[in-house]
């Protein structure tokens, strides 16, 4: 019986690690092709939940029409979380590029995303309020039953689907012309840009693969836990935050295996210890880890180690 | 005074002192994105001094700032281990892990926090914050002062040319955790009442603001910063949520404008020159 459960538990935590994937891979993404820390990826997964909700509660601005279908909305939602992203990256990213080289020397692009971050989640707030919202989908009961063990299929399909949107990632990165021109910018701007590459160009698509990995996240989430908050963004943030540095900075994988490792110890440490002991295991262990390997787990050498 | 007036000097003295614990470990090159956890450890610890041990209001601080030292040295050892954004996100970690032990402490009120019986008036905040701003000036002033900008600027130079780097940082760090301290117990004593739930993400990223904005180059930073933002929002009397929108879009102009800080070096010595003539170096 303890087994049972137990394994239900280890069930559950990869379930909810697949939501913190996407994240992670948006976060060590930024940072491992361009150096930089971006604290607006929060407020761009709460953006795509929260548009996605508004739409299919209110419909269109101006009443053009009606109410709009989940998905639609949810679609819709994860355009402007792209849309933002491309905002970010012109006011922070591009322009400090522009006026000061290698503009992640300074701190100068994590102080303006954080400053985005306000940005975002205030808008929201003032047009919606703080209130939980729901998000009805058709998906409300669907609970598989696998050898007595519980399975959601809408959790079951959103791991499979992060792990493939990571795998596709990684294809992109290693095997494509696209993938070569990026990993050359993470190595040496400038010589990539000697080399032919159009930086100016390819890194918006950084940015859009960020925004695109938050609203399917929080799609995911939306449908998965049919709610939506102006604060979901800040819990999976933070967790998906600690999930690339266990995983290591600028791995994509390591975002995966990060990822699950930080929702098994959440919700096997909220079996064993009760809820408020979540934070303790799962940034304690994370300490512990950086004592002993300051590069996470698949972390390269030389990313994340720049001095502010 | 008005009541009013008084509570938002209070509010300030504390904002400037932890802007200044922030600021003392950034000026070594470390950014510090936990200092909500070491302002907490100051908090509890004074409550519980000043509650239990029945410890008098100037004994109490001190003592709140010998423990917030004590740990932050002890934690000092395996942060600079990590370098860059690991260590960022170390230090975010420790601020995480000590609300997370508090929250699960019966003895610390968990979730409910604990009343704080002694209390304090705005002049004291007024006379440690001011007290704290002359140290930070003082202490830039001195040789040490000189040695945090060379590992600041570049450390493997600066540990070439003699500088004892480590030693260097691990002080910067117990004495930012030792000034949070203080900023805590200053806060538990002013309040008369701590709770976990105060010491979260959102203070730590708002003081290293204060800092980063206010400039890091020079100890006018924190203390132009701090009163910035803590001014700034009393001023623009709106709505809570149209403040912070104000907030963020200020940030990301004023890093455009001065992506430096609002206080640089080269400024001052503008300045300076105006004034005296000649150059302050």
């Amino acid at each position: 019986m303890f087994f049972e459960q137990l394994l239900q538990q280890v069930i559950n935590g990869l379930m909810l690690g697949s939501i913190y994937i996407s994240v992670a891979v948006a976060f060590t993404l930024t940072i491992g092709i361009l150096n930089f820390l971006n604290f607006t990826i929060p407020a761009l997964y709460m953006l795509a939940g929260m548009v996605g909700w508004s739409l299919s509660h209110y419909g269109l601005p101006f009443g053009i029409s009606g109410p709009l279908n989940w998905a639609v909305a949810l679609l819709i939602g994860i355009v402007c979380a792209i849309l933002g992203s491309l905002l970010v990256e012109r006011f922070t990213y591009r322009y400090f590029k522009m006026k000061h080289g290698d503009a992640t020397e300074h701190a100068i692009p994590l102080v303006s995303s954080l400053g985005f971050l306000l940005i975002f989640e205030y808008l929201i707030l003032i047009a919606h309020g703080s209130d939980t919202r729901g998000f009805s989908t058709p998906f409300s009961n669907t609970d598989l039953r696998l050898f007595g063990f519980i399975i959601s299929i809408p959790q079951f399909l959103s791991l499979i689907f992060s792990i493939l949107i990571v795998a596709g990632l990684s294809v992109l990165l290693n095997r494509t012309k696209l993938g070569r021109a990026l990993r050359a910018i993470a190595e040496n701007p400038e010589v990539a840009t000697l080399m032919g590459i159009e930086v100016n160009k390819i890194v918006p698509i950084v940015f859009v693969m960020t925004g695109f990995l938050c609203g399917v996240s929080a799609s995911i989430f939306a449908i998965n836990y049919h709610e939506v908050s102006p604060y979901m963004g800040d819990h999976v943030g933070t967790k998906a935050i600690a999930a690339m540095v266990i995983g290591g900075l600028g791995s994509v994988w390591g975002a995966i295996a990060g990822g699950l490792i930080v929702g098994l110890s959440e919700t096997l440490s909220i079996y064993f210890f009760g809820a408020s002991s979540a934070q303790i295991t799962v940034w304690g262990l994370l300490l512990i880890l950086l004592v002993f390997k300051p590069t996470g787990l698949f972390g390269h050498n030389a990313i994340g180690k720049g001095k502010f | 005074m008005t009541g009013y007036m008084s509570g938002v000097l209070a509010i300030l003295g504390i904002n400037i002192i932890f802007a200044y614990s922030i600021y003392i470990t950034a000026a070594t090159g470390q950014l510090n994105l936990g200092g909500a956890g070491f302002q907490a450890i100051g908090a509890y610890a004074s409550a519980i001094l000043s509650n239990e041990m029945g410890f008098p209001i100037g004994l109490t601080l001190i003592f709140a700032s010998i423990f917030g030292g004590l740990i932050s040295f002890l934690i000092a050892f395996p942060i600079l281990r990590t370098k860059g954004v690991y260590m960022v996100l170390a230090t975010f970690a420790i601020a995480e892990i000590v609300a997370g032990v508090i929250l699960n402490s019966d003895y610390l009120g968990g979730p409910t926090g604990i009343v704080v019986n002694d209390y304090i008036e705005t002049e004291l905040i007024l006379i440690v914050a001011v007290t704290v701003v002359l140290f930070g000036f003082y202490l830039m002033s001195t040789r040490i002062g000189l040695a945090m900008r060379a590992v600041h600027d570049d450390d493997a130079v600066a540990n070439l040319m003699g500088v004892n780097t480590r030693a260097i940082q691990i002080g910067a760090f117990t004495l930012g955790g030792a000034i949070a301290g203080l900023s805590g117990g200053l806060y538990a004593l002013y309040f008369g009442f701590v709770e976990a739930q105060y010491f979260n993400a959102n203070i730590s990223i708002f003081v290293l603001l204060f800092v980063l904005i206010g400039g890091t180059q020079t100890a006018w930073g924190p203390l132009i910063g701090a009163s910035f933002f803590t001014l700034i929002p009393e001023a623009l009397r709106i709505g809570d949520d149209w403040r912070f929108f104000i907030f963020g879009i200020i940030i990301v102009g004023m890093m455009i404008v001065r992506p430096e800080g609002i206080v640089t070096r080269d400024a001052l010595d503008r300045v300076w020159f105006k004034i005296l003539g000649k150059t302050n170096v």
